[in-house]
């Protein structure tokens, strides 16, 4: 199976080919707006991040920086930066740079909004022509790495959405593809069955202390996750213990080895399953992923979550027949049919790796042709100084 | 058209399967897996969503979902019986 991408100078393979334009700190979103609002074919990433952070937490927004920017998806890049805030544009700058791709820089504080806005555009639209270059060619499955994720998740997510992208990953490993999932959130009560699928007894410590580590600072405020959980609405829906609930979720992971637990934003270092530390809120979340060279997601949903990202194409699946009518622009893979047909999770499966081949191809999905992309942010998990 | 009840199976290890719709105690499910599809009878009224046994499963043995064990069974569990939070327990 092939699809077709935009290989870059460092072998690695867009399945879209945008000037990304990067604001290094949320102070600089509103130049960024009014450039990518003017010049069609490229992509803001407004954040609100990259100032007045805690130590690790700005070591954090730098390497997300740095992995949109080497994102295969990213022909050319745009740095906007304000002059003062924490993140360091030119080391951003410099790391991009490395991977071979045109990287552009403009500090606000040296030119003004008026003429940080000319220079971007007139920027952005070389970097657009020098884009145009790349063509899409065939490349097998192995160039992909995926993000999976789940989102305003109902009955039906853990029945059939969730382990129909399950044997999806599964196919793309076998591949020699990579996914990263994670959601630390979702993962309690089921650690351990995920610390059994690690490849060493180092990994498998890592997977347990991640969640580990959540629970003693979500205590610290006084909340008792694994307590609360399965919620008494999860028990109307059928869900008896917190081990099902959280299989359930992280059946989306599928069943193969997980190399290793990344920081959030990391690349993974080779092929396979990685488990990214990363909290389950959509808009933080995806990020992790992209930033670790993700070029598309896998986005199981029940009720209906609409958004997708600004530089990597979102693949909603979802097996609830309501949304999937009700929903019907926002929902790309409908396997309702699992409950009301009885269809194989298989069969469903099937039609879930066609539409991601399609979509790596170059087919839209409903939230790039809605234009529900917009919103993004970081992870932060210190205090805003 | 006479109403079927469908339950599928999620990992060739379960001996559990989760209701695709409701059942009345007493109705025929139609039960889906991996390998083809084969009928037990409903003990008692399962709601979409919920699980029912695919055998017996003793007090004390582990009741299995995804393939992976998702409690214990705290009472004998008939085939056909609706597995919820009255016989079956977390192990944390």
């Amino acid at each position: 199976m092939e699809f077709q991408g935009f290989e870059r100078e460092n072998g690695e393979v867009g399945v879209r080919n945008y000037v990304a334009v990067i604001p290094t700190v949320g102070c600089a979103n509103e130049v960024v707006e009014e450039i990518t609002g003017r010049v069609n074919g490229c992509k803001a990433l407004l954040h609100h991040q990259g100032c007045c952070h805690i130590p690790s937490d700005l070591e954090t927004v730098e390497r997300v920086l740095i992995g949109w920017g080497r994102n295969p998806n990213v022909a050319a890049v745009l740095l906007v930066g304000l002059g003062c805030e924490g993140v360091s544009i030119d080391r951003v700058y410099d790391e991009i740079s490395k991977s071979k791709k045109p990287v552009e820089k403009i500090v606000i504080q040296e030119n003004g909004y008026r003429k940080t806005v000319e220079k971007g555009v007139e920027t952005v639209k070389k970097l657009l022509e020098l884009a145009k270059e790349s063509k899409r060619e065939n490349f097998d499955l192995s160039k992909l790495t995926i993000g999976v994720k789940c989102g305003a998740s109902d009955t039906t997510s853990g029945i059939a959405s969730n382990p129909a992208v399950g044997e999806v990953i599964d196919k793309i490993i076998e591949n020699g593809g990579t996914v990263i999932f994670g959601e630390i959130t979702e993962i309690i009560g089921a650690e351990h069955i995920l610390a059994k699928r690690a490849v060493s007894s180092e990994v498998s410590e890592k997977i347990s202390s991640s969640v580990k580590e959540l629970e003693k600072k979500v205590r610290s405020l006084g909340i008792d996750l694994r307590g609360c959980n399965p919620t008494p609405g999860n028990i109307r829906g059928g869900l008896s213990t917190i081990e099902e609930k959280s299989l359930g979720a992280i059946v989306k992971g599928g069943s193969k080895k997980i190399r290793d637990v990344l920081e959030y934003g990391e690349k993974p270092t080779s092929s396979g399953l990685y488990v990214m530390i990363s909290p389950g809120r959509e808009i933080e979340f995806l990020t992790g992923p992209v930033a670790g060279g993700a070029q598309m997601i896998l986005f199981t949903t029940g009720i209906g979550a609409p958004q997708g990202y600004p530089i990597a194409p979102v693949i909603k699946i979802c097996g609830n027949p309501r949304t999937c009518s009700r929903l019907h622009e926002h929902i790309d893979v409908d396997v309702s049919d699992i409950i009301t047909e009885g269809v194989s999770v298989q069969k469903a499966a099937e039609r879930i790796l066609e539409k991601a081949v399609s979509v790596a191809s170059g087919e839209k999905t409903k939230a790039e042709l809605i234009g529900y992309d917009k919103t993004v942010d970081i992870y932060i998990r210190g205090m805003i100084l | 058209m006479k109403k079927v009840s469908r339950a599928i199976v999620l990992h060739e290890r379960d001996n559990v399967a989760t209701m695709l719709n409701d059942v009345d105690s007493g109705e025929e499910i139609e039960v889906i897996s991996q390998y083809g599809t084969f009928k037990i009878k409903a003990l008692n009224r399962i709601p979409f969503g919920h699980k029912v046994s695919l055998r017996v499963i003793r007090k004390g043995e582990r009741v299995v979902k995804y393939g992976e064990v998702i409690g214990v069974a705290v009472k004998n569990i008939q085939k056909g019986e609706h597995v919820h939070v009255h016989n079956l327990k977390s192990m944390f």
